[in-house]
């Protein structure tokens, strides 16, 4: 479904991923761990075609399709759909507003609402003081509504509650469990681990990935001895 | 006077234009309506009890009271105000009573080059609710043509008016609206200006004095500046008494034309509470936004704030409506038209998807 060649991409001028190569196959879920500042989300935000993410290196392939000069909203249309992990507020600009666009079927966007706890959000401006928790639920409820075939989730869980990381999970593995339904998530915390069927992981650290294994796994031994450890117990690995 | 509505009167080729300032022509949603063309008062007619409606001149020489009131408001503030007025509307609502649909107010500029300069007095008398619309509008004829609204607002003990002036002008014409509004203790006079029509020039700057303890006064604006326009808008409230709150929100797009938004807040009493909010967005090189927000206190005990933002549409903002699917001129559009949200506006229900509709018509295809 994705497949990433020898990506070196800078921001600011300053290089922030270097020679990465990536693989994700149709249905897979894939888990990125890494320190902060490690380049997770800049390897998300260049796979969406975002402003300010330039390749200096390396091909984008969607869909056996090279996407690196293509806008966003191409990519969107190939089926490519992002969570943010700090979307911006709209004044005026209702979460109805887009949910309409990204679906035309209401009875969808009412259950999905629901099940999100977000019906009473629809009327709101987006992002406009929604709390953390909220912003979450309505990012997923947003990108879920889109029905990509690639997700990428950034920090999904990050400033949620127990109970809502519970709703948010099962809606995510709900999805995922469809045919064909891929995901690249970035987690920290890990808790988004115990709801969904993540197959593969891989840490990165200094815009490299180091190490490919079981995200379970993975994620016990981070804990455990931190990611350093991850860098010196196995050379770097291809994704 | 036409015995006819104020559908009949209204030539066939200039409905649209007064339909976009608001006017319901059938007057169905309407409590009462007032009409004149340039400086003829062609219609009114009021449907409720409880709201008078008539020329002023017609007031002046009927009504003992009208006499009393008109002038008073620019007298106590010592400003001058012209006299050579001709027309305008006498609006009072009846002591107690809740006018719950809106009344309407057109002035429409129809002849060319055409000075219309009207003064107008709406009077709502004590405890008595009521919502007014007045739109102003010019035709397509009607080049180079001026328009002077004097208007003076009395809002007495414990009453409450909801004023909503649209504005719907053409390129070459001018303006120059003169208000200002006494507000009683215990009342509340919400001000709502829209102006997203091109104009050659407005002149602007409503007062509120708050005569008494716990009235309240808000001025919101939506304004769009089209290449060519001067847009010097602004709105003043004095809170002349304790416990008083005041409010004043603008919201400004500029396509290329100068937009001075400006707002003052003049403390005379302690323990109030006011705020200004001034937001502006500049689409193209050309445009300017000119934010002067004033501030003013004799007291220590207030509580005054006020926040501007200028700028261009937010990058961050588009990009997240493209990982959305927007295109990136469909998510500029939305921008500016969220930015525009009729609920900047401190409309009531009944009037929010109206005005909004109205909005929508108006700027399609403008961003």
């Amino acid at each position: 479904m994705l497949e990433v060649r020898n990506l070196t991409v800078a921001v600011s001028g300053k290089i922030i991923l270097k020679d990465i190569d990536l693989k994700i196959e149709d249905g897979q879920v894939m888990v990125l761990f890494g320190p902060n500042g490690s380049g997770k989300t800049t390897l998300i935000k260049t796979i969406m075609g975002f402003g300010g993410y330039k390749i200096k290196k390396g091909e984008i392939a969607f869909q056996g399709k090279i996407i690196n000069e293509l806008p966003v909203d191409e990519r969107v249309k190939l089926g490519i759909g992002i969570m943010y992990q700090h979307p911006p507020k709209i004044r005026g600009v209702k979460l109805k507003q887009i949910s309409g666009f990204l679906s035309s079927d209401p009875d969808i966007i009412e259950s999905l609402s629901q099940k999100l706890s977000l019906s009473e959000h629809l009327d709101r401006d987006v992002n406009l003081d929604f709390s953390g928790g909220e912003m979450k639920r309505s990012e997923l409820f947003q990108v879920i509504l889109q029905n990509p075939d690639l997700l990428l989730l950034d920090e999904p869980e990050s400033g949620v509650d127990i109970e809502n990381i519970h709703v948010m999970g099962r809606v995510l593995n709900e999805y995922l469990k469809q045919e064909k339904k891929s995901a690249l998530v970035i987690t920290h915390t890990g808790y988004i681990l115990d709801y969904i069927n993540a197959q593969k992981g891989c840490v990165m650290s200094e815009g490299k990935f180091w190490c490919v294994g079981d995200p379970r796994e993975m994620f016990d031994a981070i804990r455990d001895f931190g990611y350093e450890k991850c860098k010196e117990c196995i050379c770097p690995h291809k994704a | 006077m036409s015995s006819q509505g104020l559908n009949g009167i209204i030539h066939k080729k200039d409905l649209d234009t007064v339909s976009s300032s608001g006017m319901d022509l059938s007057e169905k949603t309407r409590s009462a309506s007032f009409l004149q063309q340039d400086n003829r008062v062609e219609f009114y007619r009021s449907l409720s009890e409880g709201v008078e409606i008539m020329g002023i001149e017609e007031a002046i020489k009927n009504i003992p009271e009208a006499k009393g009131y008109y002038g008073q408001a620019f007298d106590s503030l010592k400003r001058q105000y012209p006299l050579d007025t001709q027309g305008g509307y006498f609006i009072r609502i009846k002591k107690g009573r809740t006018v719950e649909l809106p009344i309407q107010a057109c002035l429409f500029l129809k002849a060319q080059g055409f000075q219309q300069k009207v003064h107008n007095l709406i009077i709502v008398e004590e405890g008595a609710k009521a919502y007014l619309i007045t739109g102003c509008s010019a035709s397509e004829a009607a080049d180079e043509a001026f328009h002077l609204g004097i208007s003076e607002f009395f809002v007495k003990q414990g009453a409450y008016l909801n004023f909503t002036m649209i504005h719907s002008w053409k390129e070459d014409v001018s303006v120059k609206p003169m208000s200002i509004a006494i507000v009683e203790g215990g009342s509340s006079f919400i001000s709502n200006y829209i102006c997203l029509r091109p104009v050659k020039e407005i002149n602007m700057y409503p007062t509120a004095v708050l005569k008494g303890e716990e009235a309240k006064a808000s001025f919101n604006s939506l304004i769009l500046s089209h290449p060519g326009s001067l847009q010097d808008i602004g709105s003043r409230v004095i809170l002349g008494a304790r416990n008083c709150q005041a409010e004043i929100v603008s919201r400004a797009v500029s396509k290329g034309g100068k937009v001075i938004a400006r707002g003052h807040l003049k403390a005379e009493q302690k323990d109030i509470r006011a705020h200004l909010e001034c937001r502006g967005l500049i689409l193209t090189e050309k445009g300017t936004i000119h934010a002067i927000p004033e501030m003013e206190s004799e007291f220590r005990d207030v509580d005054m704030s006020h926040e501007a933002a200028i700028g261009r549409i937010n990058k961050e903002e588009i990009e997240y409506l493209c990982a959305r699917g927007f295109s990136k001129e469909q998510a500029q559009s939305i921008i500016v038209r969220g930015f525009m949200d009729v609920n900047v506006l401190a409309l009531p229900d009944m009037l929010k998807q109206e005005i909004s509709a109205l909005e929508d018509k108006t700027l399609k295809g403008s961003f």
